[in-house]
């Protein structure tokens, strides 16, 4: 039973600190009230946290990966996202197997 | 839907949208939350406390890890320490995406915030570029998700052993060519190019050194201090 007991406090424990970090940001940027310099930084900051989502995986994980990143960009630039999720993963599924 | 409900077209219009909107992410998600509920089976968790997992902490990446590392009894502060650096990412999110829920009520922003995760966030942030972001609108991006990654947790953890690896179809790919989608419609100006750019960098040459969450903030950090010293956000 204390097995179980540990288990509920260790996920009671993740939702907790999940969700401070949830909530945390806006708090923040409320306490924080950036300037006009910062908030037009903040804009960026999408893009931003983005790129780095996906930068280990597109740069630093090997060929495959980095190439069929290249192919998802062109058809980003033309098709709805589901085109780009679709076309993008039957590349990289071809590439791993062709490399 | 109905000709009496006048007064919701609108919200139920939003709504429609984020649903559909979501959708992609939704397919993208449905096989890692099979093989959420089948590692936290696998681990010695029942098939109620993964779907309690699930339901309550609602994040993806957070889950994988502290499955990992799991034991019996469950190593409590290591898991909790272990979830808050993997999920320290939302701090930059939740702080984006702020000024954007100025309009939501009190008690609305807390709940929304609650069903914060990548993926709802970055299409909030697409939708927020092109018109204002409304309560009903975000519900539709992350309720559907919040439902599907619940129940699919219940089925993976129901299914066990018969769950395989995403990664052997390439599904662990599927959210990075979501995330490029969405860079592609967030970035399209130099400016913009720039703080992708220093980003990147900054966050593959992390991952190097130091895989995990710290590329991530690395990463963010290294594209807002490109976007401070260009004076310029990622508006055109």
């Amino acid at each position: 039973m204390s097995g179980e007991i540990a288990t509920f406090l260790a996920i009671a424990g993740m939702a907790l600190v999940t969700y401070a970090t949830r909530g945390l940001g806006p708090w923040m940027i409320a306490r924080l009230a950036p300037g006009p310099r910062a908030l037009a930084a903040l804009e960026a900051l999408p893009a931003a946290i983005l790129t780095a989502l996906v930068a280990p995986s597109v740069l630093a994980t090997g060929p495959a990966e980095s190439l069929a990143a290249i192919v998802t960009i062109i058809v980003a630039l033309r098709l709805p996202i589901i085109a780009t999720m679709a076309i993008g993963v039957a590349c990289v599924v071809l590439l791993r197997y062709l490399i | 839907m109905s000709a009496g409900r006048g007064m919701n077209e609108p919200r139920a219009r939003e709504f429609r949208q984020g649903v559909r909107d979501v959708l992609p992410v939704l397919l993208a998600a449905i096989p890692f939350a099979l093989l959420i509920g089948a590692l936290a089976v696998q681990k010695g968790l029942s098939a109620a406390a993964a779907v309690i997992m699930s339901a309550t902490v609602f994040a993806g990446a957070a889950q994988f890890v502290a499955l990992g590392l799991w034991d019996n009894p469950a190593p409590i502060l290591l898991i909790v320490a272990a979830t808050a650096v993997v999920n320290a990412r939302h701090l930059l999110m939740g702080a984006s995406l702020a000024p954007r829920l100025i309009h939501f009520s009190p008690a609305g922003r807390r709940f929304c915030l609650f069903l914060l995760v990548d993926e709802s966030w970055a299409l909030a942030e697409r939708r927020a570029r092109q018109t204002a972001l409304t309560p009903a609108y975000y519900l539709g991006l992350g309720l559907p998700l919040y439902g599907a990654w619940t129940v699919f947790t219940a089925v993976g953890a129901v299914a066990g052993a018969a769950i395989e690896d995403p990664q052997r179809f390439g599904f662990d790919f599927a959210f990075t060519a979501i995330f490029i989608g969405l860079i592609v419609a967030l970035a399209r100006d130099r400016a913009s190019l720039a703080v992708v750019a220093a980003s990147g960098v900054a966050a593959a040459l992390i991952h190097l050194v130091a895989p995990g969450p710290l590329p991530i903030l690395a990463g963010s950090l290294a594209g807002l201090t490109a976007a401070a010293f260009l004076g310029k956000g990622g508006q055109p």
